[in-house]
């Protein structure tokens, strides 16, 4: 194969990694968009936020300890050696339910058949909160993330294109990062699960039931509430491990509250109410921006990535307003 | 097929063993008003449903028949009244409630998961029959995956009954009209209900149609011996099927009986007929 063509391979290779990560956020968004019909601006500060708090965890830090330095004067920090990673991740994620469970007792309960816009509001009140929460708990600092997670180039991909290209050519092989690797497979996990669960569950069947029809789902006795519950739990669940896949990769800090804004246009493309169409919309997001950013880039002076995300959902609305297999977007929303 | 519906009524039994006899008082709305607005649905109304009988609710268009079952399970919360069901008398009742109590129902204009198979769908109509918690829906493990097969079953024998094997894996939203409200019928059995709410269960059929839903009601109540509240304006068939009818007539009681006494009460007879009424 040329190097031209093994050239393009990587970067298609590389957007579809990239791609990977966009679904995840998209993920969560579709979740909850389903079960409820809100659109929850807050997504992205969540994977922040299960971020910050599984680093506070690992790293055994003191949450709130600026606030107790400043009130008690004292200057506590950590508490030791901090503790096993999985550990941390268990703990994080039963911080994730405990806020589905607030959120749902205090929040979402009094809003019930609130128009959309209302809800929607809500959930950028939520984003804020959450913001200056993760900021009194654990520190307004970019923390590193390790969760034991393989990194950097791998020599083994490298050196086995390099093969693929004839031998006189001008060819050094691919580059991929496992990390970027290992976020997929992740991905893919993350997403086979939930598909399992909503497939083959009696709780699985209940959330279908809810985001197909409310008062049917009354009548044969689910309770919204509890799905309520256990819906913004899953989205704090996908939170999470988005939140450890970009925090992996670079550094937890506010700017990863932004990858929700990377969603948006996974949204537009594949549709708020579908779960294939999150994972095909971020794939196609992630090749495409790849790809812009390689042949494109150099004609316009790069930076493309930055706006090409939204000028392709920009140009899908026109065609296809409801997305790659969304329904009835402009009633929901 | 008899050995099914044997298999069916011990299980039912389990939900619906809860001392009242057959013929006595199951169910009783005292007083109820319901208004929206401006808008009275309702008015004082009164009545009650025996253990294991079919009562028909009819009435004209707008006379409170739906709101009125909507009182019943939980959908609409009345500004006056009470509900007693099982001898537990309330004033508001939930929905998700009251499907655990053993309400079940069907909707005027069909509310099935339209995403979902047949299959699926009836299979949420047991969900107040499931008792492993999350953790183990989770998990798959042995005590859930067990119970799935045994709702799975049961499942099977009211597809059996419905005789809708060749659309169990067909998502809803694609069957014709028919199929659909047998589907739903078929959802709310799976709850094994103690009393089941079916609003105008025949509405939109044909003659064939109407005469296999007709026989599935028949045989639900006979040999489940469930206990039905039917709305329905096949005055035909409400004749043929029920035990007891009560007329409504913009949101009141007009008439209450049985079908030959409400046929010869005059009231009924005018509200029918569209002779104007005095108005209060
Ligand atoms: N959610 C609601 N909001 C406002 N008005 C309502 C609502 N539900 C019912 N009504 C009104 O209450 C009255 C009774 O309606 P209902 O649907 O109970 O009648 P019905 O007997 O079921 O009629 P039909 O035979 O046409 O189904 C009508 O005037 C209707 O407009
Ligand atoms: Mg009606």
């Amino acid at each position: 194969m040329s190097p031209a063509i093994l050239n393009f391979i990587e970067t298609c290779l590389n957007g579809l990694m990239a791609g990977v990560m966009y679904s995840l956020v998209a993920l969560g968004f579709v979740l909850i968009f389903k079960a409820s019909g809100i659109f929850n601006f807050a997504q992205g500060v969540m994977a922040l936020f299960a971020a910050l708090t599984l680093v506070g965890f690992q790293t055994g830090q003191v949450p709130f300890s600026h606030l107790i330095n400043a009130i008690f004067g004292t200057d506590i920090h950590h508490w030791g050696g901090g503790m096993p990673t999985i550990l941390a991740i268990v703990l994080a994620m039963g911080v994730m339910v405990l806020l589905a469970f607030l959120l749902e007792r205090f929040v979402l309960k009094y809003l019930v058949n609130q128009e959309p816009i209302i809800l929607f509001m809500a959930t950028i009140g939520l984003a804020y909160f959450l913001e200056g929460l993760g900021d009194l708990m654990w520190g307004a600092d970019i923390k590193r993330m390790d969760v034991g997670l393989p990194s950097g180039g791998s020599f083994w991909w490298e050196d086995l294109t390099r093969a693929w290209a004839p031998a006189d050519a001008d060819y050094y092989g691919m580059y991929i990062d496992t990390l970027d690797v290992s976020a997929a497979i992740i991905a893919a996990i993350l997403v086979t699960g939930l598909t399992l669960f909503s497939q083959y569950t009696a709780t699985g069947r209940a959330l279908r039931a809810v985001a197909d029809d409310h008062q049917a789902a009354l009548s044969v006795g689910i309770s919204l509430r509890r799905i309520w519950v256990i819906v913004w739990s899953l989205a704090g669940f996908v939170a999470l491990v988005a939140g450890i896949l970009w925090g992996a990769k670079s550094g937890v800090q506010f700017s990863l509250s932004l990858i929700a804004l990377k969603a948006l246009p996974v949204l537009i493309l594949g549709g708020f109410t579908s779960i294939p169409g999150a994972i095909v919309g971020g794939l196609i997001i992630g090749v495409g921006e790849k790809l812009a950013e390689a042949y494109v880039g150099p004609l316009v002076g790069g930076a493309i990535e930055n706006w090409f995300a939204y000028m392709l959902a920009l140009a899908f609305l026109l065609f296809r307003p409801q997305g790659l297999y969304g329904e009835k977007i402009i009633e929901r929303i | 097929m008899n050995v099914h519906m044997r298999e069916d009524m011990s299980l039912h039994s389990m939900r619906a063993d809860d001392g009242i006899a057959k013929g006595e008082e199951l169910l009783k709305v005292d007083n109820i008003s319901l208004s929206f607005g401006g808008v009275k649905a309702i008015t004082d109304i009164s009545f009650d449903i025996r253990k294991g009988e079919i009562r028909a609710i009819i009435g004209p268009n707008g006379a409170g028949k739906t709101s009125m079952l909507n009182v019943i399970n939980g959908f609409y919360y009345p500004q006056e009244g009470t509900i007693t069901f099982r001898g537990k008398r309330r004033r508001r009742v939930r929905p998700h409630e009251t499907a655990r109590e053993g309400i079940a129902r069907t909707f005027q204009n069909i509310a099935l998961f339209k995403g979902m198979s047949t299959l699926d769908n009836i299979m949420t109509g047991r969900i107040t029959l499931q008792k492993r918690n999350m953790f183990w829906h989770g998990l798959w493990t042995g005590p859930a995956e067990r119970e799935e097969i045994e709702h799975r079953e049961a499942v099977e024998r009211i597809i059996d009954f419905l005789e809708i094997e060749h659309i169990r894996k067909t998502p809803v939203g694609r069957l014709p009209y028919g199929l659909q409200k047998r589907v739903e019928l078929g959802r709310a059995l799976a709850a094994e209900p103690a009393l089941l709410l079916l609003d105008e269960p025949m509405a939109g059929m044909n003659l064939e149609e109407k005469e296999d839903m007709s026989r599935f009601i028949l045989d639900v109540n006979q040999q489940y011996g469930t206990t039905i509240a039917l709305i329905e304006h096949d005055m035909g068939v409400v004749m043929d099927l029920s035990d007891r009818v009560v007329v409504l007539d913009y949101g009141k009681k007009i008439g209450d009986g049985t079908p030959d006494e409400v046929r010869n009460n005059q009231d009924v007879i005018d509200a029918y007929l569209g002779v104007p009424h005095e108005e209060a």
